[in-house]
């Protein structure tokens, strides 16, 4: 989830708003494919990050790539209206209420050592963490990867070299909405979502990737690890409903101590 | 010229309630509410450029403070209206302070503001004290002292007032060196550092006055709806009413969230009427997000200055 | 009499790179000062601590002997040391007018007062039939003259021009260094950064030369001009003996 919000910064320097209610939209299009289809969410996952790609590409295309040297206020302001378009036609479409996807794994535990885990838990979390290693050695050693990284690094440069930068610029639009798209669907049997549920998606993409450092992959990873940790010390020692207080009051903290985070360059 | 049609318009909008029935009345409530709401962030937001998308939260704190004052202390809201607003302005003192003196600029300084706001949101639904998530209520007494009235066309000119004091305020500012370095300070800080401009000060005295505003809105918010819910009061949602009408009408113009309203307000009544039922409830916000985009991408700056464009006649300022 | 400008031995490290060391030298009051130097001498970076946009590691700036270390650059404007940049930076949406309006408020905080004084400065730099065009719309020659505008409009005592003459073909730079003389002969001491020779030759009263963040020559021009370092910092050792043209 991070890691697809920090490739779009890093690749365009475009701050996606609208990436928790792209997961959003993940998460419900894994519950249509599991409630139409009969398609567990570990599989259908694939699916959900391929049209969540399709997604981000056409954004990219007929948004994003017209205002990418526009101000930074003209791009806040374009993700802003992409996120209500998205968070509303969610809640047009499928309702208010919180929903959740059955999948078979959800109501099995196994043991390991001494710790009790849910499978459901367990899986997503191999899930994302391959996932996590395929983008990782994608960006190396591939050539569109590393050509991504090198138009992330110097657009200009790149651009002298021959690469197609508008199309690089979709590709990684579209690769970070994919992430986010199967993020979605992987979470979507263990935790309930909403249609207003993209908003605390999108903060804690964003606290994750500013502790972690906008635009450095290793970063977000981390980040996202610490993150989660802080969180659910936070929902052990505090009240759940507070747990939304913790996360904001970290992005504060964040925000006025560290922005370029842990690894990040400092944005533009 | 324009001042011609100003003062024509103006003696329309005096007259219109002798002629408007009670929901066309409630209509230009909104209209003017917001208005004065987006002309009050236009100072922070339109002329010095720093986005905040947390507004709201001064419009809670200052529904709150003035809503406690009346039912718990019988504080005439008049009164409360500028405690509301100071509270406010303390609240936007410290955002200001903390995000222009670590230099939080754009994408940064947005998520501080919309974190404030979630903080406010959230502490007000854990509160007992404020009716947590069950909200906070006024009951109504129609007494003016206490800022209620019993005709609606009483609001209209509350409201109408409210508007054309923050739009006073902000062509006082416009014309003044404050206006004009807030301007430059929006397009390159470090140029205006660089010709004396305390840029600092500049945009917490624009982020002051804007809270200060935007608080006392809050006050006119409670005292018309009689019920604060923290997600209303303190929410994204109210944010972006807020936002999206200067930025729609003309962010950093006199006229633009005037216009603005008056497209969207409209707009969004006339989606809620004919989605509302349903379930459709979200679809004026789809609107707001479409429109937002479609304004992004081919009108940046705004309807007003376009208009301005199509009627102009070349002049010196 | 007291010098306008007191530099004493400032320096500036950024992680591994010394980019100034030790720099010390002083302006009287309507000098022209050239600080000259190869590429990545420590030139913008000295005009960064001086005006403020930087804080020196160690060292003193005294304008009119008053210590201006430490303040920032807003302040350091309104005591007289104006800077312009070396990639200009006009307000690209307000008219040429506007953009020198922000820099007289400095001085003059009512607006009529301050529009007065920046239309007698745009029509001093020559770009007074320009005055109402939007500045993100001029040639690069023209948007030098604006930076120079809106500096000048601050009522500066000292001004700094970052590399004025960058980007101009020599009819333009003709045009600046005549405008350059004529704003000096005001009263204004000027400190000039710039890599072209000729202007910086004919304009200054005396050069200093900066060379890996160090000064290595100060003098009057043509003294600088033969001086054997200054040769070999620009163009290497073999040149330093090689034989006169």
């Amino acid at each position: 989830m991070a890691v697809g919000l920090t490739l779009i910064f890093g690749v365009m320097r475009v701050v996606n708003f609208a990436h928790g209610d792209m997961m959003v939209w993940g998460m419900y299009l894994a519950w249509l494919l599991a409630t139409r289809a009969g398609v567990d969410p570990y599989l259908g996952f694939v699916a959900c990050a391929a049209v969540l790609f399709a997604l981000g590409v056409l954004v990219q295309r007929m948004l994003v790539d017209r205002i990418v040297d526009a101000p930074h206020e003209m791009q806040i302001l374009l993700m802003l209206g992409v996120a209500l378009v998205l968070e509303n036609a969610a809640l047009v479409a499928f309702g208010p209420d919180p929903q959740r996807v059955r999948s078979p794994l959800r109501a099995a535990t196994i043991w390991i050592g001494p710790v009790f885990v849910d499978v459901a838990r367990l899986v997503t979390f191999a899930l994302a963490m391959a996932l996590t290693l395929v983008l990782y050695l994608f960006l190396q050693r591939t050539d569109l990867g590393r050509t991504m990284r090198a138009a992330a690094d110097n657009a200009y440069g790149a651009l002298v070299v021959g690469a197609d930068v508008r199309r690089l610029y979709a590709v990684a639009f579209g690769i970070g909405a994919a992430c986010v798209g199967a993020a979605g669907a992987l979470v979507s049997p263990i935790l309930p979502f909403q249609p207003a549920g993209g908003l605390s998606l999108s903060v804690a993409s964003f606290n994750i990737v500013i502790i972690g450092g906008m635009g450095s992959l290793p970063g977000a990873f981390l980040g996202g690890l610490l993150v989660s940790l802080a969180e659910s010390l936070g929902a052990v020692f505090l009240s759940p409903s507070m747990k939304e207080l913790v996360s904001f009051s970290l992005l504060i903290v964040i925000l006025l101590f560290r922005p370029a985070g842990l690894f990040g360059r400092p944005a533009t | 010229m324009r001042w011609l049609v100003a003062a024509a318009a103006l003696g329309v909008l005096l007259v219109l309630p002798a002629v408007l029935n009670s929901y066309a009345v409630t209509v230009f409530i909104f209209i003017f509410f917001y208005a004065f709401l987006g002309q009050a962030w236009n100072i922070v937001g339109g002329y010095a450029g720093q986005l905040s998308a947390g507004h709201a939260a001064f419009v809670g704190i200052g529904a709150y403070t003035s809503a406690l004052l009346s039912v718990q202390a019988g504080l005439t809201p008049w009164i409360g209206m500028l405690v509301g607003g100071l509270l406010s302005a303390v609240l936007g003192t410290v955002v200001g302070y903390l995000g222009f003196r670590f230099g939080l600029r754009g994408f940064y300084f947005v998520l501080l503001t919309v974190a404030f706001a979630e903080v406010c949101r959230i502490v007000a639904l854990n509160t007992d004290a404020v009716g947590g998530a069950l909200g906070y209520y006024i009951t109504f007494t129609g007494d003016p002292r206490q800022f209620q009235f019993q005709d609606n066309r009483v609001y209209y000119y509350v409201a109408l007032g409210l508007m054309l004091l923050a739009t006073g305020i902000v062509a006082a500012i416009e014309r003044r060196r404050f206006g004009a370095y807030l301007v430059a300070i929006r397009q390159d800080e470090g140029a205006c550092e660089a010709l004396g401009v305390n840029t600092f000060r500049y945009k917490m005295l624009a982020m002051v006055v804007s809270s200060f505003l935007t608080g006392m809105g809050g006050t006119f918010y409670a005292f018309y709806l009689f019920s604060l819910q923290p997600n209303a009061v303190f929410g994204i949602p109210l944010s972006v009413e807020i936002v999206i009408r200067p930025i729609v009408g003309g962010a950093g113009t006199v006229l633009g969230p005037i216009l603005g309203s008056f497209i969207l307000s409209p707009l969004a009544e006339a989606s809620r009427v004919y989605f509302g039922q349903g379930g459709w409830s979200g679809a004026h916000l789809i609107a707001y997000g479409l429109l937002l985009i479609a304004v992004v991408l081919f009108l940046p700056q705004g309807a007003y200055p376009a208009l301005r464009r199509l009627w102009a006649r070349p002049t010196a300022r | 009499m007291a010098p306008l400008l007191e530099v004493t031995g400032i320096s500036k490290r950024f992680g591994g790179l010394q980019a100034v060391r030790d720099l010390s030298f002083s302006m009287a009051r309507d000098e022209m000062l050239g600080l000259i130097g190869p590429n990545g001498a420590g030139k913008t970076t000295a005009f960064n601590l001086l005006s403020g946009f930087l804080t020196p590691d160690a060292g003193d700036v005294r304008l009119d002997g008053r210590s201006i270390v430490g303040l920032k650059p807003h302040a350091i404007c309104r005591l007289g040391l104006c800077r312009t940049f070396q990639i200009v930076r006009p307000f690209p949406q307000l008219s040429v007018l506007d953009n020198v309006r922000i820099g007289a408020l400095a001085r003059r905080p009512q607006m009529p007062d301050a529009r007065e004084r920046a239309r007698a400065v745009t029509e001093q730099v020559g770009l007074g039939a320009k005055a109402d065009q939007a500045a993100g719309g001029l040639t690069l020659a023209d948007r030098k003259r604006l930076e120079l505008a809106r500096a000048l409009a601050t009522e500066p005592r000292l001004l700094l021009l970052d590399e004025v003459m960058a980007g101009l073909n020599p009819s333009e730079i003709e045009a600046i260094v005549g405008l350059v003389q004529r704003v000096n002969a005001t009263g204004v001491a000027i400190l000039l950064i710039e890599h072209n020779m000729r202007a910086v030759m004919t304009l200054s009263h005396r050069i200093v030369v900066l060379s890996f963040g160090e000064k290595i020559v100060e003098g009057e021009p043509v003294a600088v001009a033969n001086h054997p370092r200054v040769v070999e910092a620009y163009l290497g050792e073999e040149y330093v003996h090689a034989p006169a043209r």
